[in-house]
């Protein structure tokens, strides 16, 4: 049988949809501009680097069982 | 030399050090059915990296992406939100479906679906409906590839010359090496595309504003709403932005060549390895979109958006490094369209044609009709290429409405058993028809949202509706199940 990912695991990567679908308005604000780059851009840009790190952490937690699995066997 | 002779020279060398990476790859090599569409199941990090990461550089990301900043505005941005949400749902559902390849020796998207529903028909029906939809986007990069070779030819050369040409070499390469020519070469593609877009996002704005921060201040002066929601458009806002990024992101890695991409890797952890760090290189498309944005103000009534980021190069930069974008932007036209050739090739030989027509053909016969089908496919497309002018974004739009309506089918025979082959064979004929009628009678977006999005919801009740209604009394859920 396919080995279901974790509800941890799986609560990790529905936080970056959540956050998009979430924080829609954000995406139409332009100012304030930092460093020159308008505000939604930069909210992207954060967004993708988070999202990096939930999925960085989700990798953790689903190696972590294959390892228990095969030890275990 | 003069500046189109300048760019032109550098532009073919950049293709056929290409070419000649394509052949080498394949050189002293047996190319079985296995090796030719799989790479013989032993891709490490880098080479499978490249095949999941395909689509971040392709001529719809170069001058697609940068052609919809300039035209549309701000609903561009949903390609780099899409992007990474997709490599997201990459983590979970690749490494069972490579697990499913090894163990069973899937080489296709329909092999998944012949096996895990036991029927042919459905095979058969995912291998046309897969075809179908592969045609808009080998028919982006060839228009992308006559585009670049018309600017940088400064008009000398006209696209269809240009797109045979290129055809030519593409076919050729692919029937000599297969699936590990088209790995190989997208090392030289991505590594020259990534050196471009940074240099295009950041030179083009500073000769023409002084400063990407100045480019945007002017930008948001000349057009403030450019940069937001629907931007440039009518009907492009955030139901259709939420909608597009579900649909495309959910869609991804249901397009037949990236699927069958998965089973290139030696091991599943390497695909999840790869998923977790590939939105980080999502990250340098926002360069490519500087220059769709710079172009907004300093280039304004472009009759086509596609073009914006190579006209911008074109007035920006000495001809050389025209030479040198046009030769990666070339590459990035050839490589993916190589790999969808093979994948839509191999589909229609093994899935199709032997299942329905002709059961007794071994894997060889098989590998010479998807040879040959590599050169029609590429026909099509090139034709399709030469007498169409939908922009390359929205060709690509269209495709992912119809390869997404495999989602259910995928996720549900993975993880729930009792998913039953009537529930998606229903599901799938009602999304696939669902996207069709809405675009052959021009009603996406429908109320604002992305029209195949509307028949992926569709179909996935339909596809647990029916699973549930027939689940018990047909008995089909509980044979095949065992698959997984």
């Amino acid at each position: 049988m396919i080995k279901r990912p974790s509800w941890a695991s799986l609560l990790l990567a529905l936080i970056p949809f959540a956050a998009m679908c979430f924080s829609v308005t954000l995406w139409d604000r332009v100012e304030p501009m930092l460093l020159g780059i308008p505000f939604n851009l930069l909210w992207l840009i954060c967004w993708i680097v988070f999202t990096t790190l939930c999925m960085w952490m989700a990798y953790r937690l689903e190696t972590g069982r294959h390892k228990q699995d095969d030890s275990s066997r | 030399m003069s500046g189109s002779g300048v760019a032109l020279t550098i532009i073919f060398s950049i293709i056929a050090a290409g070419a000649c990476i394509g052949f080498l790859a394949g050189a002293h090599r047996k190319l079985d059915l296995e090796q030719w569409t799989v790479g013989g199941r032993g891709f490490g990090v880098v080479l499978v990296y490249l095949l999941m990461a395909g689509e971040v550089y392709t001529t719809f990301s170069f001058l697609g992406a940068s052609g919809w900043a300039y035209s549309r505005g701000g609903p561009a941005l949903y390609i780099m939100a899409y992007l990474t949400l997709a490599y997201v749902v990459a983590f979970f559902i690749l490494p069972p479906i490579w697990e499913l390849g090894r163990r069973h020796g899937l080489q296709t998207e329909s092999d998944f679906f012949a096996r895990r529903y036991g029927s042919k028909y459905l095979a058969a029906f995912v291998c046309l409906a897969g075809v179908v939809f592969l045609i808009p986007y080998v028919q982006l990069q060839f228009t992308g590839l006559g585009i670049i070779v018309e600017v940088a030819s400064f008009d000398g050369i006209r696209r269809g010359p240009a797109m045979v040409i290129a055809v030519t070499i593409l076919a050729a390469f692919v029937l000599a090496s297969g699936v590990r020519a088209v790995a190989w070469v997208s090392v030289l593609k991505d590594a020259l595309m990534v050196l471009a877009a940074l240099a295009i996002g950041i030179g083009v704005p500073y000769a023409h504003f002084g400063g990407v921060g100045k480019m945007f201040s002017a930008l948001a002066h000349a057009h403030p709403a450019h940069l937001t929601m629907p931007g440039a458009t009518p009907n492009l806002g955030h139901t259709w932005y939420i909608s597009t990024v579900l649909l495309t992101s959910l869609g991804f890695y249901m397009w037949p060549h990236s699927f069958a991409a998965t089973f290139t890797a030696r091991s599943g952890d390497i695909i999840r390895r790869n998923a977790v760090v590939m939105p980080l290189y999502t990250l340098t498309l926002a360069f490519v979109f500087f220059a769709g944005f710079s172009a907004v103000v300093a280039l304004p009534g472009l009759a086509n958006g596609d073009m914006a980021l190579l006209t911008m190069v074109r007035a920006t930069f000495p001809a050389w490094f025209l030479g040198v974008i046009g030769g990666a932007g070339a590459l990035t036209a050839m490589v993916p369209a190589a790999i969808f050739t093979l994948t839509a090739a191999t589909l229609f030989a093994k899935n199709f044609y032997r299942p329905l027509f002709a059961p007794a053909m071994t894997d060889d016969q098989v590998a010479r009709l998807a040879r040959v089908m590599v050169v029609v496919l590429s026909l099509i497309g090139l034709l399709f290429a030469i007498y169409s002018s939908t922009t390359l974004v929205s060709l690509l739009l269209l495709g992912y409405a119809g390869v997404g309506q495999f989602f259910p089918g995928v996720v549900l025979g993975l993880f729930w058993r009792r998913v039953t082959l009537t529930g998606v064979f229903t599901g799938l004929v009602v999304g696939v028809g669902t996207v069709g009628g809405l675009a052959l009678t021009k009603h996406d977006p429908l109320f604002g949202i992305n029209g195949g999005f509307l028949a992926l919801c569709l179909n996935f009740l339909l596809t647990v509706g029916v699973s549930l209604a027939t689940g018990r009394c047909l008995g089909d859920s509980s044979e095949t199940a065992e698959v997984v």
